[in-house]
């Protein structure tokens, strides 16, 4: 049998950790931190480092000793989204590592940006520093605990309850479906049959004296193929459907079943599918969907 | 200026996991190699680069001498960093005269930690390292502020893997599938530099001597070194004016360039540094596969200039280029331009 690889594990670790000193630039800026505020330095020609170098990184000449106060809000100009943080990270769950121009900076500060997906950051995204409770503060780079947007968007939660009740026409049809049968009313006056049954023409304003009685059957007008869900339709996708009833005037919208989405089809022949008797209420959900008869399409 | 030619290069076949050698172990075939083809046993100088933090250990390269025979004394050095600026030092010291030869290696064994969390150390230590900013994270962000389209970087990918598969010294990858997972949007697994423990080393001669050692050597007709602000928020990470300038000052334009061996630790850097070192379409860019197929960490940019000029030495190339960086986001730059 192999003998297992000899295999030690060890760690390089400052117990504790490193002690460094800052120096008077370094120093004020993490002194700013720790009081919540960020500045930066001006260098010999005016422009302002965030964060503040003891030098001017383009001529190496020192900076000049003035500190500027900058942002706290800033322009995110370049993102990279971490999906899977590493154990070091600011942020124990997915976000995003910044360039962030602080107002008023020339240089770009880089720093963790929370949000909760990728699809939130967009050049320009303007954000503002979220920073740890001031007692947790000490003078580090992370006393800002990452950035987050500003705000731009907000939610009203609305609610309102109401108590409705269908009216005499509607609560007649109703009853219609629940025991199998579609109720129509017929204009005089323009000859027309609408359903759902009603008592008055929406066209020429008479009262609808006529009551008929229509079978389950019609053709399928037109069509929509729905892919968000609903808790109405059986699957996603599921097909809505325009369903002229044989014998009406005006079609009726309803869901189709029985059928992929892929296969319904203007002229298709369709039929009602009813829930048993024993489950049905006053309500539409007594009809489970149309499905095809497999007749020929007919020509609309 | 002393004419100063690389004469021999050897490299490991690099592997993505530790074979359970040690430094020296790893080191020693690839020094014999070179010591067998140049026919030197002894060098007027030798210049090693490799990095403490891979191994954990302080001094640890001090212990590799063991593989390169330091008794009688030698006259030796170390660089922190790739061993490509080894070969600089290397190049410099034979530039006084006293030194004809010059020995240079470099070594890495990725597998011994989390390069990632290593290349966090490098980083300043007041703004960018506390905030657990990793190798990848920085380079997304390059590649991001370069914004370049994701199909070009896959191909990119793609073709130095191909062209790994056809070095026996690189890792043999496959393929990138286009639907890797994101390591850091916008890089995925395949932009990036695999895990590689590897050695590489070069010899360097002077004038005569290196026309005795080669039939062909690869003399080198410029070599800079340029550095940029190391905190990321103080550049245009789009660019890299370090490697223009490196490039400029090595002569890099001044006659075609048949082979670019370039130091891609991701593959955005080789748009950037194309456009940097003005590489036209029709110069051979990491024939070898570059880093993306084999990045043994402190040798990777040593073996650029060594896969040059070894087309040089075989007569593949009049003019080549090899190329080294260090520092986060291509913040330094080496540019050595060779000549049959």
């Amino acid at each position: 049998m192999p003998s297992e690889p000899l295999v030690a594990e060890h760690a390089l670790e400052f117990p504790g950790g490193y002690t460094r000193t800052t120096g008077p630039v370094i120093g004020r800026f993490l002194t700013e931190l720790r009081d919540g505020r960020l500045v930066g330095v001006r260098t010999a020609d005016g422009r302002v480092l965030v964060p503040p170098l003891e030098y001017d990184p383009h001529t190496g000449e020192p900076v000049t000793g003035e500190f500027v106060p900058v942002g706290p809000a800033g322009t995110v100009r370049t993102w990279a989204w971490v999906e899977q943080p590493r154990p070091g990270h600011p942020l124990d769950r997915p976000f995003a590592w910044g360039l962030i121009d602080l107002d008023g900076a020339d240089t770009a500060l880089v720093h963790a940006v929370a949000v909760d997906d990728v699809k939130a950051l967009r050049p320009g995204l303007r954000v503002r520093p979220r920073w740890r409770p001031e007692t947790d503060r000490k003078g580090h780079i992370t006393d800002i605990a990452c950035f987050v947007p500003e705000v731009t968007t907000m939610v009203s939660p609305q609610r309102t309850e109401y108590r409705v009740r269908p009216g005499a026409s509607l609560l007649r049809f109703l009853e219609g479906v629940r025991d199998g049968v579609f109720l129509a009313g017929r204009c005089a006056t323009c000859d027309k049959v609408y359903v759902p049954y009603r008592t008055v023409c929406p066209s020429c304003g008479s009262r609808i004296e006529e009551q008929v009685e229509l079978p389950d059957t019609g053709t399928v007008t037109t069509f929509a193929i729905n892919n968000l869900p609903d808790p109405r339709a059986p699957e996603v996708p599921f097909v809505s459907a325009f369903i002229l009833l044989d014998g009406a005037d005006v079609p009726m919208i309803a869901l189709m079943g029985d059928v992929p989405a892929h296969e319904v089809r203007q002229g298709m022949r369709v039929r009602a599918v009813w829930v048993p008797p024993e489950e049905r209420t006053l309500s539409m959900s007594n009809i489970r969907w149309f499905a095809p008869t497999g007749e020929p399409d007919v020509t609309l | 200026m002393r004419e100063v030619a690389v004469v021999a290069f050897a490299q490991t076949r690099h592997t993505d996991h530790d074979e359970g050698l040690s430094e020296p172990e790893l080191i020693a075939p690839v020094i014999e190699e070179v010591k067998r083809v140049s026919g030197l046993s002894r060098f007027g100088f030798t210049c090693s680069g490799s990095c403490d933090y891979l191994a954990g250990a302080p001094f640890s390269f001090v212990s590799a001498l063991d593989a390169i025979g330091a008794w009688p004394p030698i006259s030796e050095s170390h660089v922190e960093m790739d061993a490509a600026w080894a070969l600089y030092e290397a190049w410099v010291r034979l530039q006084h005269g006293d030194v004809d030869s010059a020995l240079v290696y470099g070594f890495g064994k990725s597998s011994q930690t989390d390069v990632r969390e290593v290349m966090t150390l490098q980083l300043d230590p007041y703004y960018l390292a506390p905030l657990g900013l990793d190798q990848v994270s920085y380079a997304a962000l390059q590649a991001s502020a370069l914004g370049a389209p994701e199909a070009e970087l896959r191909e990119i990918a793609r073709r130095s893997r191909a062209d790994g598969r056809a070095n026996p010294y690189a890792l043999h990858l496959p393929d990138p599938t286009g639907d890797d997972p994101y390591q850091v949007r916008p890089l995925r697994s395949c932009d990036v530099a695999p895990p590689t423990d590897g050695a590489a080393a070069v010899v360097l001669a002077a004038g005569d001597l290196a026309t005795r050692i080669a039939e062909r050597p690869a003399w080198i007709t410029g070599i800079a070194h340029r550095a940029e602000p190391h905190y990321l928020g103080m550049r245009d990470l789009a660019r890299s004016a370090s490697a223009a300038d490196a490039g400029r000052a090595a002569g890099v334009g001044k006659g075609p360039v048949d082979v670019a061996e370039l130091h891609t630790q991701f593959s955005h850097e080789e748009i950037i540094l194309r456009d940097a070192l003005g590489l036209g379409p029709d110069v051979a860019v990491n024939p070898s596969g570059g880093p993306l197929a084999a990045n043994p960490v402190m040798a990777t940019g040593l073996i650029r200039v060594g896969e040059a000029a070894r087309r040089i030495m075989a007569g593949d190339a009049a003019r080549a280029v090899g190329h080294a960086t260090s520092g986060p986001c291509l913040q330094q730059n080496l540019v050595t331009v060779m000549e049959a």
